[in-house]
């Protein structure tokens, strides 16, 4: 199929992207890698009447350090998240993300601030923008707010993103000495959307679980924080008992959709899998 | 002291891995696919589908769309209706087969969602899709038979009413004595199988551009098609054209796999659309459009026994199959050929001589079903493999010990099948005890019960098979369909000494043309890249059977085999007229004249070529020089040039997540004659992979209402490269002695046990558990099923 026809405009600052969309009465879209978008407009799912072109503003790109935050700009393609230092040493959870996210090909054009203003509930970003308890910087017309992650993802394909609002950058609370973290997902091919994955960050201290996020994906309508699972883990020394006992509530965290492919009693039972091998890998990091 | 080997001959390109010579322009960018031709004044179609499975057509408006920019037709069932006549996809020797007519568009009802109804020819595409947008088609919607069990309920709504019911074809075959036999048996086993429906999902989809020149009454077709003199005779008869004024040209195709050889609505209609308008009209399938109008494969339920004495010996079968084929059969070679080549070829490996099937090809409102790639034969080989290997388990005896107790022995030919197929010469027995060092099976077993104590759960499996391959007239002459199987051949000697082979069987990216060329640079004594191969103009070349069922090196090869050797004859006649010698005391070796005893050059090809052609004033009198001839051939003797192999595959199964790594896959293979191995090899490779993707990967999957609910690349899983396992190939050569060259078919072997061998090491690794599968794909979600995790 061929998209409708639509207008096209290069914007160079926030500002200008932000009058573009005003302007065109919100029958537009904003475009970064294209790699979510320009299927949908090929299938004729979306025709906006204007695409505005956000991938040449400078303010949304760059990776830096800011005290215990890294700013990531929301244009650093997957391939960048795969490859960049700062990400590795202070948001590593990314970077272990990153080489299931697709294909080298669209890893060169999809950017991280897409991955996750699209909330594709199967992708590995949005989840780990959760997991690593990230904050979201949108501008609007009114100004830049921040907004935490867990107050981020609203529904299937829905975020804190307003129609005409662009996120800015993501601000990652950097990783600590006393943290540790775990990824993995399922997938019946390489470079799939996952059948359930997940990625952990838990902070100990003398052995024992102060914190944990633990966040899933491919398992709701958005990615999924399993508080039950990590309500059993906390003040606890990760043993096989505790373990068990986190797995044994993980399928109540979850709220996989009816689908005849992968069943949601089979998600849940992936799910439990999954979390049992990333709890022991993360137990096993400790050693 | 190196010892001289048949490939040590001047000329000798037979047996060599001689490179492709269209490969690297293909890989230049330079390919020239139907996509990639532009006429002048050409347009683009664009269809509007149905939505539904089964509903009647209540209305169409389309008074908009035809007001849209850039719309310079609209064309719907009845207006095509008008220039083309019906199509029926029957044949006569499948006996009560029935099917009912097909036109381009349908006139009052849809039978399949995705259905093309309506056509919107534009200047560009995005046009006529803007315009599609806006035909407003108002359907009825009736209930639609999905299942095949509903399908033949007493109530099911009928698809054809003027059919009676549901039932397309029913066959039986029966040798007799089964049932005594089954009740007499030491063991029996027996399971049901299910076979998914999959795709063939071509890099290039199917593509066609219809010209119809008014001024002179002559159609030419650009087609993505593996048989274009198959489609000349079609669209001749269907639109009334003068056979003479169709030209069909196939040119670059990017894979087929049998799906591009079956009529479709949509190419049809270009046709007509074409002859409307009298301007060029292209359509090319997009990747939604091909899930839902390219013909699917497969999809069976076979319920099947085997018996077994108490030594393990096979001693019958028993076997029912149901096999949905969409709402008709697939017009000119039926839908029917599958499930017959299923319940033929079940057993075919083995000794056992009672058997007793039952097919039943149900029509359903789905897309057609019809020949892809191995058609029939991995549900064949699976039914039976496995059943093999549950025999095996009854008996406690190792896999290759079963199979060396009952397949046919290697000196027992010919013989039959107990479904009547004959076979010339096969290889089982040799294959097995090669392919078994190649695995070096001991080792194997040996780590996967170490493995399993460790909790690491690996499965070898198995599978023997026959290939249909060299198919004659028996396959569709005789049953009324016009379709040859023969082929033919013209070759000529430039003036200059280079050498020009048309030939009738077809290049899809599987290397014909490089085969032909070894074949006659090979036979008329010349270099290979002074020989230029032409194909897939039914202007330019003669007419014959192109590419289908395997048949290319075995009946093409041998066209040109002939052919050349008819051509040589010709030059030595020329050659000893100005040499004044005798004909058999000359030979062509490398473009030379030379002399049998002695292989001193005596003339070049060349001065041959430029005598003959511009100083015939010089040649004895009464000579005229025959630099080119036109040969055919087509196939006597047996009916098939069967081929047999075994294959292996070696896997790891995730038993708490139902994932699965494919370790390795070997093959070993007796297609005859190998004419290039290189070529063979990857034919093999690339038919394993399309096997294994039925076994692991791929299904197109219908929901309730008769709407595929995977129709894209998204959601359907084609094997990839980092799923797939290395694939080591042996070889076995038995040549067929039906013909000069000796080769048999192979485009299909890699496919026809690709998954049978992977359901096998499931099962295998599965052991422990007491568990086992019976279905393809193996998906985790069923694989975790069979473990009892879900
Ligand atoms: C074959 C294929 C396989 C894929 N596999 C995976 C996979 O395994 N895992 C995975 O996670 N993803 C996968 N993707 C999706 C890919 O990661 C996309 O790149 C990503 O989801 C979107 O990023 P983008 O920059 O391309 O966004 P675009 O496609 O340009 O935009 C996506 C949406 O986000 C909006 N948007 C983009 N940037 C901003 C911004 N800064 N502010 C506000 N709105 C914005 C756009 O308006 C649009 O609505 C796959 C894509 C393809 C084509």
């Amino acid at each position: 199929m061929k998209a409708r026809a639509f207008n096209y405009v290069k914007a160079s600052t926030v500002v200008e992207a932000l009058k573009a969309f005003e302007d065109a009465q919100d029958d537009a879209s904003y475009i970064a890698g294209g790699q979510s978008l320009v299927p949908t407009l090929a299938l004729r799912l979306q025709a906006p009447q204007l695409l505005i072109d956000i991938a040449h503003i400078p303010v949304l790109r760059g990776v830096d350090l800011q005290g215990d935050w890294l700013r990531i700009g929301a244009l650093t393609r997957h391939h960048e998240v795969l490859t960049d230092p700062l990400i590795r040493q202070h948001a590593p959870l990314y970077s272990e993300a990153a080489p299931h996210v697709a294909h080298p090909a669209i890893r060169n054009k999809g950017t991280l601030g897409g991955s996750i203003s699209h909330a594709d509930p199967a992708s590995e970003f949005p989840a780990m923008t959760l997991a690593l308890g990230a904050e979201l910087e949108i501008a609007s017309r009114d100004g830049v707010r921040r907004v935490p992650a867990d107050d981020f993802f609203l529904d299937l394909f829905q975020t804190a993103i307003e129609p005409g609002e662009l996120l800015v950058a993501i601000h990652v609370p950097v990783v600590r000495p006393g943290h540790r973290w775990a990824f993995h997902e399922l997938a019946r091919r390489r470079g799939d959307f996952a059948l359930v994955g997940c990625g952990i960050l838990a902070e100990f201290v003398d052995d024992v679980v102060k914190q944990v996020r633990i966040a899933f994906f491919s398992v709701g309508s958005t990615p999924l924080r399993a508080r039950q699972a990590e309500e059993a883990l906390i003040g606890k020394k990760l043993d096989q008992a505790v373990i068990a006992a986190a797995q044994a509530v993980v399928g109540d965290d979850l709220d996989p959709p009816e689908d005849e492919h992968t069943p949601p009693a089979m998600k849940r039972h992936l799910a439990r899998v999954l979390l049992g091998r990333l709890l022991g890998e993360i137990a096993r990091q400790g050693a | 002291m190196s010892v001289l080997t048949p490939l040590d001959r001047p000329n000798s390109y037979i047996g060599r891995s001689v490179p492709r010579p269209n490969a690297k322009r293909l890989l230049a960018g330079r390919g020239r696919y139907v996509t990639d031709i532009t006429l002048p004044r050409m347009l683009h179609v664009a269809y509007v589908r149905s939505p539904y499975a089964h509903a009647r057509i209540v209305s169409i408006d389309a008074t908009t769309a035809r007001e849209m920019p850039g719309v310079r037709l609209v064309a719907t069932g009845e207006d095509l209706a008008k220039l083309c006549a019906p199509w029926i996809g029957t044949m006569d020797h499948f006996k009560g087969m029935k099917s009912p007519p097909q036109l381009p568009l349908p006139i009052d009802k849809v039978v399949w969602s995705g259905q093309a109804v309506v056509a919107v020819v534009a200047d560009t595409r995005a046009l006529a899709e803007d315009a599609a947008e806006a035909v407003y088609i108002e359907f009825d919607e009736l209930p639609a038979v999905v299942d095949i069990d509903a399908a033949r309920a007493p109530d099911a709504p009928v698809i054809s009413p003027e059919l009676g019911s549901n039932l397309c074809f029913h066959g039986k075959i029966d040798t007799g004595g089964v049932e005594d036999v089954f009740a007499g048996a030491a063991h029996v086993v027996e399971e049901e199988f299910h076979f998914g429906r999959h795709t063939a999902v071509t890099m290039e989809p199917r593509a066609i551009i219809a010209d119809y020149d008014a001024s002179e009454g002559q159609l030419t077709v650009h087609h993505a098609t593996q048989t274009p003199y198959q489609f000349q005779d079609i669209y001749a008869r269907h639109y009334g054209l003068p056979e003479s004024r169709v030209r069909v040209i196939a040119p670059d195709i990017g894979g087929s796999f049998g799906m591009k050889l079956h009529m479709y609505h949509e190419d049809m209609a270009v046709v007509g659309l074409s002859m409307m308008l009298g301007r060029p009209v292209k359509y090319v399938a997009d990747r939604i459009e091909s899930f839902v109008s390219d013909i699917h494969a497969r999809d069976h339920r076979v319920r099947a026994r085997m018996a077994a004495d108490a030594e393990g010996n096979i001693l019958a079968m028993d076997v029912e199959d149901v096999t949905g084929i969409g709402a008709f059969s697939a017009y000119p070679r039926t839908s029917v050929v599958e499930g017959n080549q299923v319940y033929r070829l079940m057993g075919a490996p083995y000794t056992f001589r009672n058997y007793r099937a039952d097919l039943q090809v149900v029509f359903q409102n789905k897309v057609q079903m019809s020949q892809y790639r191995a058609v029939g034969h991995p549900v064949a080989c699976t039914v039976t493999e496995r059943l093999v290997d549950m025999i095996a388990d009854k008996t406690a005896q190792d896999v290759f010990d079963i199979r060396s107790r009952n397949l046919i022995p290697d000196d027992a030919y010919p013989c039959t099948s107990p479904t009547g197929y004959q076979f010339e010469a096969l290889s089982h027995h040799a294959c097995l005890a090669k392919l078994k060092a190649m695995m070096d099976y001991d080792r194997l077993r040996a780590e996967q019960a170490e493995l399993r104590t460790k909790g690491i759960h690996r499965g070898i499996g198995i599978a023997t098979f026959v290939e249909i391959t060299n198919p004659g007239p028996a396959f569709y002459g005789v049953g009324g369909a016009r379709i040859s199987s023969q082929d033919g051949a013209i070759i000529k000697i430039t003036p200059s000494g280079d050498v020009h082979c048309s030939i009738s069987v077809t290049e899809l990216g599987q290397g014909t043309e490089t085969i032909i060329g070894q074949i006659v640079a090979e036979h008329l004594g010349v270099d290979s890249n002074r020989i230029k191969v032409m194909t897939g103009d039914t202007d330019t070349t003669p007419h014959g059977g192109a590419t289908y069922a395997c048949r290319g090196a075995g009946i093409g090869g041998e066209t040109a085999l002939q052919a050349a050797k008819k051509l040589k004859a010709n030059v030595l006649a020329v050659a000893a007229a100005i040499l004044q010698d005798e004909p058999e005391k000359l030979d062509i070796h490398s473009g030379w004249i030379v002399d049998v005893a002695t292989a001193q050059q005596r003339i070049e090809l060349s001065e041959i070529a430029r005598i003959a052609y511009f100083r015939s004033d010089t040649l004895p009198p009464g000579t005229q020089a025959q630099l080119s001839v036109a040969h055919h051939y087509a196939p006597q003797g047996y009916p098939f040039a069967f081929t047999n192999g075994v294959q292996a595959c070696h896997l790891e199964l995730d038993v708490e997540t139902g994932l699965v790594k494919i370790l390795k896959l070997w093959v070993v293979e007796d297609c005859g004659r190998v004419i290039n191995p290189l070529l063979v090899d990857e034919q093999i490779r690339g038919g394993v992979v399309q096997g294994l993707g039925a076994a692991f990967f791929e299904e197109c999957v219908y929901g309730d209402s008769g709407q595929l609910t995977n129709g894209s690349l998204a959601d359907y899983l084609v094997p990839m490269a980092v799923e797939m396992p290395d694939i080591e190939i042996g070889h076995v050569e038995t040549p067929t002695l039906d013909t000069q060259l000796g080769a048999k078919g192979v485009g299909e072997a890699g496919t026809a046990a690709a998954s049978a061998a992977a359901l096998n090491a499931m099962n295998d690794a599965m052991k422990p558990f007491g568990r086992t599968v019976a279905q393809v794909p193996m998906t985790p979600a069923r694989i975790l099923k069979a473990l009892g995790h879900i």
